[in-house]
This record gives structure tokens, C-alpha cells and sequence, in this order.
């Protein structure tokens, strides 16, 4: 009987999902993973899930890691699912990186920083050779004693040194001039500006509650990019770098650890502390030769996700600053400069679905693509045999030709 | 192939209790009312596309959750809900979001177009025809009609709020000089109510007719791309064309094999491996009803 793989019923459905699991479970002879193994041992996989999720927890991450079979790419979708079913009930005020208790800083720019530099747990400087011991269980590696570092004291970033100068454009004048009336009336609601040193009394545009439409802000750009994929940043600004949209960064500060979260609820009138939560920022300075408007000067890129997720960080920051491009009037020569290109393809979420959607059924489309072509190659054949009138393509089956009415 | 009453059927059931721990119809309420926003305006202007902040469904987007999103935020606990996917409900997909509406509102569902208040569908209009009250919801893929000629959505806004709609004439004028005809078999072009170029989501052509002045309420949600539009009833909707070259739809040499329908949309369906084929409704709907009035058993591929 004829095999017809897109009908199947709810038992087919279920029986799918109960193969899924028990292929995940693996072999039961082998104890289960526990959440709280993956939030300890793969705390860079949850970290990535949590910022392409969108969502930070590192308990429902751990769990989306699970369930998805250890596939990031789904466990992040599993989170973002989860996430649009919680209601929103405040923003909170713009975190203070100044204020993190840092574990890890570096500044390529300056031999000192103020405030100092600290490696931190990184894999830069680490021979990458396979670790055989490592395949033994029961390792204890022992937390070197550091310095007395004041966790509490607020770091200075870097990019302030060049600020003061006024060699650097402060993000809160770099860009949006254009922003403009009709964007915030395409959208209904609020008119937003971007993040950092905004009046308070702006909204910053939210992705997540308003449909984002090109041409659009930093703001949004940002956010979106916080979200993007992680393999999709990393090649687009790869591609910056190799001379699609050139424009050199140096590495003006990176920065990993705790921030306070911050709400400010109206009714209440004062601040609350409501989370610690981990994130990475990164601050890029690139040159900038000026433009009939704009001084010479530096320009900053600038990437933060949640969690430790440097490589993320550093490549969302040379994004931002190609995107950057149309703002400060540069010729825009790569696709990484192209704000419709990058947004619009750097969700992971919404790629991986509609690249795979076509596994769904489309025979109905195919059937009448398979009229056209048979139609065409009818009228194909009879011009071939006009103008030939011998030897041109045989009709094999004539009878199962389709008509157009 | 397989033999059985059509009453048995279990996308035929009652309204039930919805699994509890979700709201009803999933999303929250505030989210279905901005969905609703951008509904009412999508209707007052017939084929303009509206963005609205489409949320992570529990499906991928690509799989229907547009459609998902806007039958969520206009259904009803009376509703009775019908769900097609390429003109069949017992396909896989049509089976999931029907179970996921089923699990998070308790509907009653039906096969009957005729009995449905909503139908949501990928790829397919039914043959028996929308009635007035009746809500037709289109899952979309790619809601702009342009994207292949101007891929850029800031270029392709700026064609539609100038009506500058020539480049897709020309590109239609080009298949006709390449290969004497529309080269186009689905997602053929209309122009809506006289004004906004649509795209009619992935239909086949043979269903661009009944979206004219069809009396039920046509809603297109397109999640992935943040679109949603709509064409209210009794609404002109022309499939593009040209004076010398009108537009057509296909025909079959073939009427369908277990109910002899001459007047529908055919799957062609490979029966063997030496090249055999039938053909048969793609609306299973349709097809069994016709069979039941004429032997009173129906057929259909197991």
C-alpha cells in the first residue's frame, strides 16, 4: 500500500515523543543527569540558552538543556516558550556595570586600567590539549587563592579614560539622530530612545512587545542582538574583520560578573534589589576618521549577554558597531553593515523553524508546481519538434499530461 | 487505504475541560488583545500588512504559528474549530495544532467546513464554501509579496505605500515572454480591494478565486515575519493578470478516484513504483462527504 508519511494520527504523534524521551534517557544503566550537574558542569551551556533564550534562569535552563537532549538551539527555544507565557510586570532600571563585582576584566587598549585587570577563569591563555585525567571521575581541582579584591568597589570603565578626553563618542550622542516621530507611531505606543544616559521618561524599544520594523534604533538593534544567535554574530562579525564592512576594534574593555537588578516600582517609590545576575560585557573602540559633521574620533561597539558568554559579547559588539554605519555616514560595503540582513536573520529561534518547517507536507504547492513544469516542458517539446521536427524530448507518458482551463 | 464511518472520526469531539495550568487559548490576555489591535486594523485596511509582536509559540515558528496566534486571540469557548493542512485534517501537522487547541481551550472540534465557526488552514481553501460568520485564518510563511523582487522590507514598504506595484507586473510579463505563461503555481499575487498587492499565502492558484467576495472573514497571520492582514467579507480580491493573458486556474484530466469529483483541487498520489499514480480530493472533508452520499461508505489513504 502506498506509503503516505504526512498523514499520521495523534498515536503517531505520541508515540514519537514517547521514542524521544526514552532515546534521551539513554542507557538506564547509567545514572541520570541532575539539574543541578548541568547547572554546575555546563554552566556555558546554560549561560548561552539563558541569553539566546532570553530568559535568566539558570534552573529552567538546566531543564531546557535536558529535555532538548542537550541540543542548545532547541533548549533555547523551550526557554523563549516558556518566556512569553510569564506576564511583564515591571522594567527594571538600566543594570550598572560599573557597579558589578567582577571576576574577570581586561582591557587591551592600556597596559593599566584603572581599577586593575584580572584574568579570571578563561580558557585564553590554556593549551588546548586534551585532558585524559579528566576522563577519570572524582577530580578535585581546588580554586587558586586570590588577591583580596573589594567585590563591593565600584570599576571605572575604561572607555571613561577616552570620554574625558572626548576621543570617544558617548553612546548616549553617538547615535539616533535618527530617530524620528514616525517611527514611534509605526509601533502605536511609546517614543523610545537608546539605552545608556537616556532621559528616564523614554521608553527604550522592546522586541519582545512591539513588532521590530526596519529602519530602526540602536536600542532595538541591541536587543536583538543580545538574543542572536551566538554562530551567526560570530560569523557575521568574522566578516567584518576580514574586510566586509572593515572598521578595526580594539578590545577597550571586557568585563564578567555579578550585576544587581534593580526595580523601581511606581507605587512603592523606591528602589529593590530584586536579583544578582551574571552577564559579560564587552566595550570595543574602533577609529573613526570623522565625517563633514563628526570630528575624527573613537566609536564604541558594545555587546552584553547574560552569563560568562565572552566570544558572544565581543562578536555582538563588532555587530553593533558595523550596524552603527548608516548613523555616522559610512559607505556600507558588508552585509554585517546591513541592519535588515543582521536582524532579520539573527534569531536562532525563528531560523531553525522555518528552515526545518519544510519538513511539513507542501504537496498541494508541489502538485501545482508539478502541472506547471509538465506544462512547460509540453510547450518545450512542441517548439523543440516545430523547430527540430526530429529527435526532441520523447514524451514517455502523453496521456498523464496536465491542462491549464 | 482504509474503510470506516465518517462519524468515527476523532477530530469530530465535543467540547472538554482544558488541561489545566494555561490560560485559556495559551496566551495570555493582554497579548491576545494586542493581537486583536492589530486585527481590527488589518481589517479596516483590506491587504495591508500589520506588524504586531508576535510571541514564541510552543510550535517552531514556520510551522503555523501565525495562524496559531491569531485563531488564539479571536477563539471563543463556543467556537467550533475545523484545522486543515494542505486540504487534509488528518495530516500531521493539522493533527498538533488541533490537539494544542483541544489541550488549551477544550473546543469542540469538527471536520464539517459547513459546521466550523473557525477553520485554520496551511495551504488550502475548502471546496465547500465560507459562510457569513464563519473566521478563515491563513498560517503565512512569507506575508510580503515583493520578497522576491525587493527583498529589503524598508524598500518593499515604501512600493506599497506608493502603489508602486510595476515591478511585479513586469516579472509577470517576463514568464509570459520566457514561457508563454505566469510561470507562478502558488502564492500567486491579488490585489486587494483594489489598492494593497498580498500575497495569498502558499494556496495553489485553483484557490485564489473563492478568496473574492467570499462572505466569511479571511484572516492572515504570518508569526516568524510579524505580520498579520485580513480581507473582511464581500471583499474584491483579483488575481493578477493581464487583458491577452487572463488568469486561469488549473484543470485535471483526472476526477478524483474514490468520489469521482471533477470540480477539486486533486493530490496525485503515487501508488506504486513503476510510475503508477491516482488521483484524489485533497480536501478529505469534501471527498468523504461526496462519498458517503453515494455508497455510503468512504475511502481514504490509511
Amino acid at each position: 500500500m502506498p506509503y503516505v508519511a504526512v498523514k499520521g494520527g495523534e498515536r503517531a504523534i505520541r508515540n514519537a515523543e514517547a521514542l524521544l524521551k526514552a532515546k534521551r534517557r539513554g542507557d538506564s544503566a547509567v545514572p541520570e543527569l541532575s539539574l543541578e550537574q548541568i547547572k554546575q558542569q555546563m554552566q556555558l551551556a546554560v549561560n548561552r540558552v539563558m541569553a539566546e533564550g532570553s530568559l535568566y534562569d539558570p534552573d529552567l535552563a538546566a531543564l531546557a538543556i535536558k529535555q532538548a537532549w542537550g541540543d542548545l538551539v532547541e533548549a533555547a527555544f523551550l526557554l523563549r516558550a516558556y518566556r512569553t507565557t510569564l506576564p511583564r510586570l515591571y522594567y527594571s532600571k538600566p543594570l550598572d556595570t560599573s557597579e558589578m563585582a567582577i571576576q574577570r576584566r581586561i582591557s587591551a587598549i592600556f597596559k593599566e586600567a584603572p581599577g586593575g585587570q584580572k584574568l579570571g577563569p578563561t580558557f585564553d591563555y590554556i593549551h588546548r590539549l586534551l585532558d585524559f585525567k579528566l576522563a577519570a571521575e572524582d577530580n578535585i581541582f581546588p580554586a587558586p587563592a586570590s588577591e583580596e579584591y573589594d567585590a563591593t568597589a565600584a570599576t571605572p570603565r575604561v572607555a571613561q579614560t577616552l570620554e574625558q578626553e572626548g576621543l570617544v563618542i558617548p553612546p548616549e550622542t553617538a547615535v539616533n539622530q535618527s530617530r524620528t516621530e514616525e517611527n514611534a507611531s509605526q509601533t502605536g505606543d511609546i517614543i523610545h530612545s537608546t539605552g545608556e544616559g537616556q532621559s528616564p521618561d523614554i521608553e527604550p524599544f522592546d522586541i519582545t512587545r512591539q513588532s521590530l520594523t526596519t529602519p530602526t534604533n540602536r536600542d532595538a538593534r541591541l536587543q536583538n542582538l543580545a538574543r542572536g544567535d551566538e554562530g551567526f554574530l560570530l560569523s557575521m562579525a568574522y566578516s567584518t574583520q576580514r574586510g566586509y564592512g572593515k572598521n578595526h576594534p580594539f578590545a577597550g574593555e571586557i568585563r564578567m560578573g555579578e550585576v544587581e537588578v534593580v526595580i523601581s516600582p511606581e507605587e512603592l517609590g523606591f528602589d529593590i534589589a530584586i536579583a544578582d545576575i551574571a552577564v559579560t560585557e564587552v566595550q570595543m573602540v574602533n577609529q573613526f576618521k570623522g565625517s563633514k559633521e563628526i570630528p575624527p574620533q573613537f566609536t564604541q561597539g558594545y555587546g552584553l549577554t547574560f552569563g560568562y558568554n565572552e566570544r558572544k559579547a565581543m562578536a555582538m559588539a563588532l555587530v553593533d558597531r558595523a550596524l552603527q554605519a548608516k548613523d555616522l555616514g559610512e559607505s556600507l560595503d558588508g552585509p554585517a553593515q546591513d541592519e535588515e540582513f543582521v536582524l532579520y536573520h539573527s534569531d536562532n529561534i525563528e531560523a531553525q523553524g522555518f528552515v526545518q518547517h519544510l519538513k511539513l507536507p507542501h504537496y498541494i504547492d508541489f502538485q501545482a508546481e508539478l502541472n506547471l513544469i509538465r506544462k512547460l516542458r509540453r510547450d518545450y517539446e512542441q517548439n523543440t519538434s516545430k523547430s527540430e521536427s526530429s529527435d526532441g524530448w520523447q514524451k514517455e507518458e502523453p496521456d498523464e499530461m496536465e491542462s491549464f482551463a | 487505504m482504509s474503510s470506516s464511518p465518517a462519524s468515527s472520526s476523532p477530530s469530530n469531539s465535543p467540547p472538554a475541560k482544558p488541561e489545566p495550568g494555561f490560560n485559556f487559548a495559551y496566551l495570555d490576555e493582554q497579548t491576545k488583545r494586542s493581537i486583536r489591535r492589530a486585527i481590527l486594523k488589518a481589517v479596516a485596511i483590506p491587504g495591508h500588512q500589520i506588524p504586531f509582536s508576535s510571541r514564541e509559540m510552543p510550535m517552531s515558528y514556520g510551522w503555523g504559528t501565525g495562524g496559531i496566534q491569531v485563531t488564539a486571540s479571536v477563539i471563543g469557548q463556543d467556537d467550533t474549530l475545523k484545522v486543515i493542512d494542505q486540504g487534509a485534517d488528518d495530516t500531521t501537522n493539522a493533527v498538533n495544532i488541533r490537539r494544542f487547541f483541544k489541550k488549551v481551550c477544550g473546543v469542540a472540534t469538527t471536520e464539517r467546513t459547513e459546521e466550523a465557526t473557525l477553520i485554520q488552514t496551511r495551504h488550502r481553501i475548502p471546496e465547500i464554501p465560507l459562510q457569513e460568520g464563519q473566521v478563515f485564518v491563513y498560517q503565512v510563511p512569507m506575508p510580503e509579496p515583493l520578497y522576491f523582487i525587493e527583498p529589503s522590507r524598508t524598500e518593499a514598504n515604501k512600493m506599497h505605500a506608493l502603489e508602486e506595484y510595476g515591478p511585479m507586473y513586469v516579472k509577470l510579463y517576463e514568464d509570459i515572454t520566457k514561457f508563454g505563461r505566469i510561470s507562478l503555481a502558488y502564492d500567486y499575487p491579488v490585489m486587494v480591494n483594489g489598492r494593497h498587492l498580498m500575497n495569498p499565502s502558499p494556496i495553489p492558484r485553483f484557490d485564489n478565486p473563492k478568496m473574492d467576495m467570499n462572505p466569511a472573514l479571511q484572516l492572515f497571520g504570518a508569526g516568524r515575519e510579524k505580520r498579520i492582514y485580513a480581507i473582511p467579507p464581500y471583499t474584491e480580491v483579483k488575481s493578477l493578470d493581464f487583458e491577452d493573458y487572463p488568469f486561469a486556474v488549473e484543470n485535471w484530466d483526472h476526477a478524483c478516484e474514490f468520489c469521482g469529483a471533477t470540480d477539486s483541487y486533486l493530490d496525485e498520489v503515487v501508488i506504486d513504483d513503476r510510475g503508477g499514480r491516482m488521483w484524489i480530493c485533497s480536501d478529505t472533508d469534501y471527498c468523504e462527504r461526496r462519498q458517503q452520499k453515494r455508497s455510503g461508505t468512504t475511502k481514504k489513504l490509511a
